[in-house]
């Protein structure tokens, strides 16, 4: 008697706290979807999606952050992904043998880095650089955000691509070698086809993590509100943009389009999750066993 | 066609490694080149005697006391809300979660992981908004709140470290409750929770570090500038990370510039302490099975 007690109480209070973590999520999203919920009418969503931003003349338009935000995520992705695949290539045998581990270690050390740390050091050492090299500006740019946001999610891409590389590698290593394949044919020919997966994956949630860090864009992109045309421009993002908005306390009817602009990066981090739930379920045979 | 692309990848796997390595190294080098002169007692405490800021609350001007004070708080805080929950629901993720309701809980964890900070501070900020203008018409932000949206921001992680270390635990060691004669509860409290402690530490420490380094969702629920040490948890606060976005942006002088590198190196020192205390946990618990 007294240890089924014991179990209900323990069940229960497992449970309770299951529940706790599941109705934050859910209550994250009512709270943006009851913020956001006027939004959903054309004419507000006229009034939100055109590209003009000017708070005290009622234009409320934030095309140009949208677009802000996805010209610099894909712009880090680009140059973090090669880098990423490199890497990894090196830590799985290219490279040499006594680089590997500390390789490893130093990636694994990278997550662990504050974001706003790279962001201080970068404007007094990237910026000044950008700006007497290219001539063009200011040097807070498209292309200063990218370099230092492509650094920020290495760790990720580099991770995911490890572990995926690490269930496959060893045990290809020996037949490889047999046939007479070089290291570089290795990858190319059978651990890239083989791990498709954890490729798209590493891709996605890095363009996910760029997509949603608020610091080095505010800290370095410059954050003006234009199109962004060039990767010399300054733009706004979707994240900075809702943190500059809540800081300098503008009237509540900006308050209606941070919310639109939140419910976009949730969204955004929805279909992601989502993507990736459909890509890793089918046909998982391939290496396996 | 294919030789074009093994040479890429051979190239591709030198370079790369070279750039990374030669970055992380001149970011993290300048920051130590700057920042390492200015550390020192003074910069913590300015020119206040430590011993009477510490124990009589004298007042700090030039240092970073009040903001090492107010980390403090903030992630005590959000660990106290954050941590018996996360991973008491990895326990049940992994342990006693039937089939669907897993797939559910991991898909919603993955989620939450994947959102981005700034939306759980915009969770915050509408949690305000709408207090106000229901039955707290004086609500304002605050340590309270930043804690509370830090919680949310660092509950994906200790949920899936706990689940992971569980899960890593060996098959031998599973069964050896159920052939005890132990009920599930049992063999969970006195066997796999046990085995997996070090895990589930070393998950635990990162969040940590990941609750003292997020600037986005404090940014907008209530760290200011000048606040001084908090007084109760209703109170504006300042932050480490906070304090090096804000003398970035605003340093006036030399010293504050200084200030600055030196804040940004003991908030870096801080993060790599725990970084390494939670990678001695784990290959220490790798270890002890192999």
């Amino acid at each position: 008697m007294h240890h089924s007690g014991t179990n209900r109480l323990a069940s229960a209070i497992l449970i309770t706290a299951t529940t706790v973590s599941c109705v934050t999520v859910v209550a994250i999203f009512l709270f943006l979807l009851h913020f956001s919920w006027p939004l959903f009418s054309p004419e507000k969503l006229q009034e939100i999606l055109h590209w003009t931003w000017q708070p005290f003349h009622g234009e409320f338009g934030i095309l140009p952050m949208i677009a802000g935000s996805a010209f610099l995520s894909f712009f880090a992705v680009a140059i973090s992904y090669p880098l990423g695949i490199g890497i990894c290539c090196s830590i799985h045998g290219m490279g040499h043998r006594c680089i590997r581990k500390p390789l490893l270690g130093l990636v694994q050390f990278m997550t662990s880095i504050p974001t706003v740390v790279y962001g201080f050091v970068a404007i007094f050492l990237l910026i000044p650089y950008m700006r007497t090299f290219f001539h063009k500006g200011t040097g807070f740019s498209i292309l200063s955000a990218a370099l230092i946001l492509s650094l920020l999610i290495l760790p990720t891409i580099v991770l995911i691509l490890h572990s995926q590389f690490s269930q496959i590698e060893p045990k290809i290593r020996l037949t490889a070698k047999a046939l007479g394949m070089s290291e570089a044919q290795k990858f190319i020919y059978i651990v890239f086809p083989h791990s498709r997966k954890g490729l798209i994956t590493a891709a996605v949630l890095g363009f996910g993590r760029a997509i949603g860090d608020t610091l080095i864009p505010l800290m370095l992109a410059g954050n003006a509100v234009s199109k962004p045309e060039s990767a010399f421009d300054s733009i706004r993002t979707l994240t900075a943009h809702i943190s500059l908005v809540v800081a300098t306390d503008s009237q509540s009817d900006a308050y209606l389009s941070l919310f639109a602009c939140g419910m976009i990066l949730f969204l955004t981090t929805l279909s992601v999750n989502l993507g990736l739930r459909w890509i890793t379920k089918p046909n998982s045979r391939s290496i396996d066993a | 066609m294919h030789k074009f692309f093994e040479k890429l990848l051979v190239a591709l796997s030198i370079v790369a490694p070279t750039i990374t390595i030669g970055s992380v190294t001149l970011l993290l080098g300048f920051l130590c080149l700057k920042g390492i002169p200015a550390l020192s007692v003074s910069l913590i405490f300015g020119d206040t005697n430590p011993i009477d800021a510490i124990f009589h609350q004298a007042p700090v001007f030039d240092g970073i006391w009040p903001a090492c004070v107010g980390t403090f708080s903030l992630v005590a805080l959000s660990c106290i809300l954050s941590i018996p929950t996360g991973v008491l629901t990895g326990i049940y993720l992994n342990e006693f979660a039937p089939e669907r309701i897993k797939t559910t809980l991991t898909f919603l964890t993955d989620l939450l992981a994947g959102i981005p900070s700034i939306i759980m501070g915009l969770f915050g900020f509408a949690l305000i908004l709408l207090l106000r203008s229901s039955i707290l018409p004086q609500a304002n932000t605050g340590l309270w709140l930043s804690a509370a949206c830090i919680a949310i921001l660092i509950l994906p992680y200790c949920i899936s470290a706990t689940a992971t270390a569980l899960s890593s635990v060996p098959v031998e060691l599973r069964l050896m409750g159920p052939a005890l004669g132990f009920s599930p509860l049992q063999s969970t409290l006195y066997i796999l929770l046990p085995s997996a402690l070090r895990g589930i530490m070393s998950g635990v420490i990162l969040s940590i570090g990941r609750a003292s380094e997020d600037t986005a969702v404090i940014l907008i629920t209530g760290v200011v500038a000048n606040a001084g040490v908090p007084r109760s948890i209703f109170d504006k606060y300042e932050a480490l990370p906070f304090k090096v976005y804000y003398l970035a942006a605003q340093f006036q002088n030399q010293f504050e510039l200084t200030l600055g590198f030196g804040t940004a190196l003991v908030l870096l020192l801080q993060t790599t302490c725990l970084f390494l205390g939670a990678h001695y946990l784990r290959t220490t618990m790798e270890k002890k099975w192999l």
